[in-house]
């Protein structure tokens, strides 16, 4: 049986690894968008795994309708994603400054 | 009395000089001296019908207000007026005179192009002192004494593109602000203490005040009264020149004539005496202030006397003269003698206004050249000019039966009756003044209208032919030149008449009622003990007696020995004087130098407040303000933005990094608190 404790871990260790994908990727904004995907699955993760602790079923509802959410938002992000490479021929991150006053 | 007719002496003239002042152009110049001469002339004769009211006809003294400015914290601020003895006197005196420098004025400024604007002027100065002299409060008296104040600045700077006229009437505006600042302390005091501006509650409070303390500091503190009245006295020793703050009235004398003898003889500074009298109920109370009145008003007797004897201007001998009878008056109030310093006011007010319209008069003759070594042997170009100086001199210097020596030899014998601590140095200063007086009032007369005629002289140096700078060519000089001195119109002798009138008669006239009588009633206050011109009052028994001792006394001798000196200085034998001169070289170097009043003022005040000023401006305003406070917050925050805006990179991943740092940071301190 695997422990509360140890689900939870690893929803933090995947939290972490999209956090710091999107703070050090340089490159890639497609790369920012997958990070995204992945910590909306780490808190998908938390969400699995107190449903079975608590054994309660809405957690797992909950989760459906995240994913739905994620994937409207990631097929938003690439529209954008594709506007941007044909406005300004390039999707890297060190050229997307121009949110600064 | 009828309130209506006392609103109305001192708002005519002020309605005639909105008038010549605003719509001089379209009235013209006649129509401007006849609306501000007819508005001075009604109110002439109203003060003349109130004087006839009050002092003969028994009406009662009238106070009560006009109208309430403001109330604020249950002190009301009123134009009201007080109407005495004593006020209708000043009124009498002060429309009279303006009304005959009205007239003369026609005359002194038919050429000059500022002629509405001079008598919109003098009309508004005489509306300015009546209200001063007829006020029933401190308010309404401060609105007068700044507002004459005000006046004598625009008229000493008339000619204001000469730059020794606005030097003067600056310096006469700054030390009369030097004096107004202890005249508000003054003030100030009385409001603190008694709660109101009215005179009446001032002068009830006068005892209580007398032995109130008002603390200075922690270890030290004054006699409330005492203070009060040294406070005001400033104020009067700036308005009336006593020393140290007389510097500005040698200097006025850059306005034109008429108002050296409206403004700066006869009324204007003769304020802060009459604001003395009218105080009398305070300044009796205190010991100590009337000491320190009588030592100024000795030293200025004095002192300022003897400067008259090395001047040679003709205006500013009168003017130094006009300081040494001034300080006759301040030493007459520091003796209690209110009343005959009030006396000496009037009468002084009537010669000395002549003397100056004479000087005036020889100024128009000469075609405007003020200096006396220029002049010589004009009596006989201009008689009645000479005729009305001389009575106007005689009565200065105290001749018995003119009306300057009941006057002042009241005020003689008054220091002498008087044991009030300096009494003894004042009397020795009122008498060896008399002789100065005589000095200086005969040197000027004989270098003016008697002598040789060197204005020939000086007329040949200016047709400059080489050869006429002797006086054997005066009369080829006379003729190239082609004007003698000559005597001047009816408008400009009229009032020399008129005021020569009273200037003999008004003493022997009005001394047995006005000195010694009860004229002054009640309006002037003097305790019992302090009441030395009652005890001169003791021997007096008419005018002619009076006068006939007065030419075996003292004073006569003092004034006769001057006038000897002076025929023999200046007339018989000149080369004596500059003998004198050469021997008392020192002396001479002093008074040519006014005592370095004006060199202290100049170098050490001026200096010293120009320095105090650069310094605020430079170290203060420069550095601290503008660059420290104002530069430098601006400076500041844009340091700070700078540093912050690095924060700002426009990279997404960045911004949810701070996130991402602050939900930890956020985090954390929840967990440790909890």
């Amino acid at each position: 049986m695997i422990s509360l404790a140890q689900l939870l871990t690893l929803s933090g260790i995947l939290f972490s690894l999209a956090v710091a994908g999107i703070f050090l990727n340089r490159k890639n904004v497609i790369l920012l968008l997958m990070c995204v995907e992945l910590l909306l699955l780490a808190a998908n993760f938390n969400f699995i795994a107190f449903s079975r602790y608590l054994g309660d079923l809405n957690g797992q509802v909950f989760v459906f309708f995240v994913l739905t959410v994620a994937a409207a938002e990631s097929a938003i992000g690439l529209a954008i994603l594709v506007v941007l490479f044909r406005e300004r021929r390039s999707i890297n991150v060190e050229d997307l400054n121009t949110l600064k006053g | 009395m009828n309130p209506n007719v006392l609103l109305a002496i001192p708002l005519l003239p002020l309605v005639a000089a909105v008038i010549a002042g605003l719509f001089g152009r379209y009235i013209g110049r006649v129509g401007a001296h006849l609306i501000t001469i007819a508005g001075v002339a009604v109110s002439c004769v109203l003060s003349l019908g109130v004087l006839r009211d009050i002092g003969w006809g028994g009406a009662p003294t009238y106070d009560g207000p006009v109208y309430t400015w403001l109330v604020s914290d249950g002190m009301s601020m009123q134009v009201g007026f007080l109407v005495d003895r004593l006020t209708a006197l000043m009124m009498a005196v002060v429309t009279f005179v303006s009304l005959c420098v009205h007239v003369y004025t026609i005359g002194y400024m038919r050429d000059d192009p500022g002629y509405t604007r001079f008598f919109s002027y003098i009309s508004l100065f005489t509306f300015s002192m009546l209200m001063l002299v007829m006020s029933n409060n401190f308010m309404q008296l401060f609105f007068g004494w700044e507002a004459v104040g005000v006046v004598s600045y625009l008229l000493i700077g008339f000619w204001y593109t000469r730059p020794s006229a606005i030097f003067a009437n600056l310096k006469a505006f700054i030390v009369n602000r030097i004096g107004d600042f202890g005249f508000v302390l003054g003030i100030a005091g009385v409001a603190y203490f008694t709660h109101s501006m009215h005179y009446a509650d001032a002068f009830a409070a006068a005892p209580q005040m007398a032995h109130a303390l008002i603390p200075l500091s922690s270890t030290f503190s004054a006699n409330a009264l005492t203070l009060i009245c040294v406070c005001l006295f400033i104020g009067a020793m700036g308005k009336s020149a006593q020393v140290p703050l007389h510097v500005w009235l040698p200097d006025s004398m850059e306005g034109p004539t008429p108002i050296s003898a409206l403004i700066h003889a006869a009324t204007m500074v003769t304020a802060g005496i009459f604001m003395v009298a009218r105080m009398s109920p305070l300044f009796e109370y205190s010991d100590a202030a009337l000491s320190f009145v009588l030592l100024i008003g000795a030293t200025t007797a004095f002192f300022m006397g003897l400067l008259g004897v090395v001047n040679n201007d003709i205006k500013r001998v009168i003017a130094y003269s006009t300081l040494s009878q001034l300080g006759y008056m301040t030493v007459a109030l520091g003796v209690s003698a209110y009343g005959a310093g009030m006396f000496h006011l009037m009468t002084h007010a009537f010669f000395k206004a002549l003397l100056f319209l004479a000087a005036g008069s020889v100024i128009i003759g000469m075609h405007h050249e003020q200096d006396m070594r220029k002049m010589g042997g004009l009596a006989k170009y201009m008689p009645i000019t000479a005729i009305t100086c001389w009575i106007g001199a005689l009565a200065l210097i105290g001749t018995p039966f003119f009306s300057g020596f009941y006057s002042k030899d009241a005020i003689i014998e008054a220091v002498g009756e008087s044991h009030r601590w300096g009494a003894g140095y004042a009397y020795w200063c009122v008498l060896c003044g008399v002789f100065v007086t005589a000095l200086y009032t005969f040197r000027m007369l004989f270098m003016t209208f008697h002598g040789p005629e060197r204005f020939r002289d000086a007329h040949a140096q200016g047709e400059s032919h080489g050869d006429a700078k002797h006086v054997g060519h005066e009369e080829a000089g006379h003729e190239a030149h082609g004007g003698a001195p000559h005597e001047s119109p009816w408008v400009v002798t009229l009032p020399l008449v008129a005021l020569a009138i009273p200037s003999v008669l008004i003493g022997a006239l009005t001394v047995g009622p006005v000195l010694f009588g009860s004229y002054f009633g009640n309006s002037i206050f003097v305790l019992p003990d302090n009441n030395v011109v009652a005890r001169v009052g003791e021997e007096f028994s008419g005018w002619l007696p009076a006068a006939l001792h007065g030419l075996v006394a003292l004073p006569f001798a003092f004034a006769l020995a001057g006038v000897i000196t002076a025929w023999v200085f200046f007339l018989w034998r000149p080369a004596l004087a500059d003998a004198a001169a050469h021997r008392l070289g020192w002396l001479r170097t002093l008074l040519t130098h006014k005592y370095y009043f004006d060199w202290f003022n100049e170098n050490v005040v001026a200096a010293l407040t120009r320095g105090i000023g650069v310094g605020l401006w430079k170290g203060g305003d420069q550095v601290l303000i503008d660059g420290a406070l104002v530069n430098g917050s601006a400076a500041a925050v844009g340091w700070f933005g700078g540093l912050v805006r690095r924060v700002q990179t426009g990279y997404l991943y960045s911004y949810a990094f701070w996130m991402m740092i602050g939900l930890a940071v956020l985090l954390a301190w929840f967990l440790a608190r909890a």
